[in-house]
């Protein structure tokens, strides 16, 4: 073995270089490279669940040897939870039935609800830099690009990678995310992108006149047919205005917990339903427009 | 030179890449994440400087490739970088292996750096560049632990007598 002929790797160099720089171009063409990304992930969902495994052992672990007191506070506490949560969802139920009734009156579609699953996110770690999850439900489950993926809290992100076993979440801190919201107080909408993991949101171009301030909570407003509508984002941290600059500066603390969450929510949604909700949207919204360029001073209302 | 070889075989090349992938992407407190050596990198480097004529560019090319598949990372990024790094190791195993660890070490902070630097630029091209000078810091943090990857790994493997041709 160890008198073997000496090669040159120069050569193998070359080659490797070369089809690493095939590799990196075909991958930026995203839609041909579905099929790449998914068997590299078979293939390394074997360490990930490796590396999990010991983590959900001691969290198991922990459950197991609470004391029967522990658990007795626990289950009274939940109990107590799930009672007063009962009392909102009665009233949820009305308002819901209200709210379809109104529709029904402005002739348009109903939301249909969505379908919901719950998947465990694996403790694994990524690059620092990069916002992202891994969960441990692929293809088999029905999971899909563009997902969206909720917690309790709120919106989480989406999933980018499908594999047989485990697929990849961006997270709404992600550099490359944008979610559309509105401003729950006043609706004005806006895009809050991601700056970094452990990094608050920003929503961008923003005029300095929007009516936004500090602790308006933002809600999805689903006009890009992928969040659900309605779902917690984040509130708003901080407003600041640069005299000499067009938009403001606005910091956002996600709502749901990015960190922390084990379990997560993954969404179905009925995509028709919420197609034609935001093409009503977005239509409302150029009529409106029409209105105020027909007449640019409207009249004082009285 | 001593009159010895070590006698690796391949289960500990393997069983010790197969760890470093795992310490890649072991859970960490967040503010420790910056400072995670780069494990991979390391083990590679330390194969390739040890068996020059058995690990080389092919297997760093491999390794890397998982590496981004863990990663999630642009197909083909960490292969790039390692192969590079893996191939300049080839290039000067003759050296380094004469030199003494904090020498060597010296060497490893060195081609960590073009790693990581190859790395942030292929991110750069493609618009998500790390958002951290703290990206850096592994560089750092893997120069301290080449001294016990290399121990470690030097002592799991058993020494017989070189046999003269």
């Amino acid at each position: 073995m160890l008198f073997r002929r000496h090669s040159n790797p120069g050569f193998r160099f070359v080659i490797l270089l070369v089809l690493s720089g095939c590799l990196m171009f075909y991958d930026q063409k995203k839609q041909q490279s579905e099929h790449l990304h998914s068997a590299l992930s078979a293939v390394v969902a074997p360490l990930q669940y490796a590396i999990s495994m010991p983590f959900e052992l001691l969290a198991w672990a922990q459950d197991s040897f609470s004391t029967h007191q522990q658990l007795l506070q626990e289950n009274a506490d939940l109990k107590a939870k799930l009672l007063l949560q009962q009392a909102q969802i009665q009233k949820i139920l009305e308002l819901e039935k209200e709210n379809r009734q109104l529709r029904a009156l402005l002739k348009s579609s109903s939301y249909l609800g969505s379908n919901v699953k719950v998947a465990q996110i694996l403790a694994v770690d990524v690059d620092p830099y990069m916002a992202q999850a891994v969960i441990d439900k692929g293809k088999k489950y029905g999971v899909f690009e563009g997902q969206p993926v909720i917690d309790a809290d709120g919106v989480m992100g989406q999933v980018i990678q499908v594999g047989p076993l485990t697929s990849r979440v961006m997270l709404i801190t992600d550099t490359r995310s944008a979610v559309p919201v509105q401003d729950e107080r006043t609706g004005i909408r806006a895009i809050a992108i991601g700056t970094g993991p452990q990094r608050p949101l920003a929503l961008i171009n923003v005029p300095e006149t929007a009516d936004i301030k500090v602790g308006d909570r933002l809600l999805t407003s689903g006009l890009d047919l992928r969040y659900p509508v309605g779902y917690p984002l984040g509130i708003v941290k901080s407003v600041n205005f640069h005299s000499g600059q067009l938009f403001a500066t606005i910091a956002i603390q996600p709502a749901a917990n990015l960190n922390q969450s084990r379990q997560v929510l993954l969404m179905w949604l009925p995509a028709q339903a919420v197609y034609s909700e935001a093409k009503q949207d977005l239509e409302k919204m150029a009529k409106e427009k029409q209105e105020t360029d027909k007449n640019p001073l409207p009249p004082m209302s009285e | 030179m001593s009159r010895h070889h070590y006698n690796t075989p391949y289960g500990l090349i393997f069983i010790s890449l197969f760890v470093a992938l795992l310490l890649e992407v072991l859970p960490m407190p967040v503010w420790s994440q910056w400072f995670r050596p780069d494990w991979v990198a390391l083990v590679v480097l330390y194969w390739v400087l040890t068996l020059p004529e058995r690990i080389s560019v092919g297997v760093a090319w491999i390794i890397g490739l998982v590496l981004d598949g863990l990663n999630g990372t642009l197909l083909g990024e960490h292969a790039l970088a390692l192969t590079v790094i893996a191939f300049l190791m080839s290039k000067w195993h003759r050296q380094v292996k004469n030199f003494p660890v904090w020498q060597s070490a010296l060497v490893i902070g060195i081609l960590i750096t073009i790693y990581k630097v190859l790395i942030w630029a292929i991110q750069g091209l493609i618009g998500q560049p790390p958002n951290s000078y703290a990206y850096l810091f592994s560089i750092l943090t893997s120069m301290l632990l080449w001294p016990w990857v290399q121990a470690v790994l030097t002592v799991r493997q058993t020494r017989v007598p070189l046999r003269t041709p």
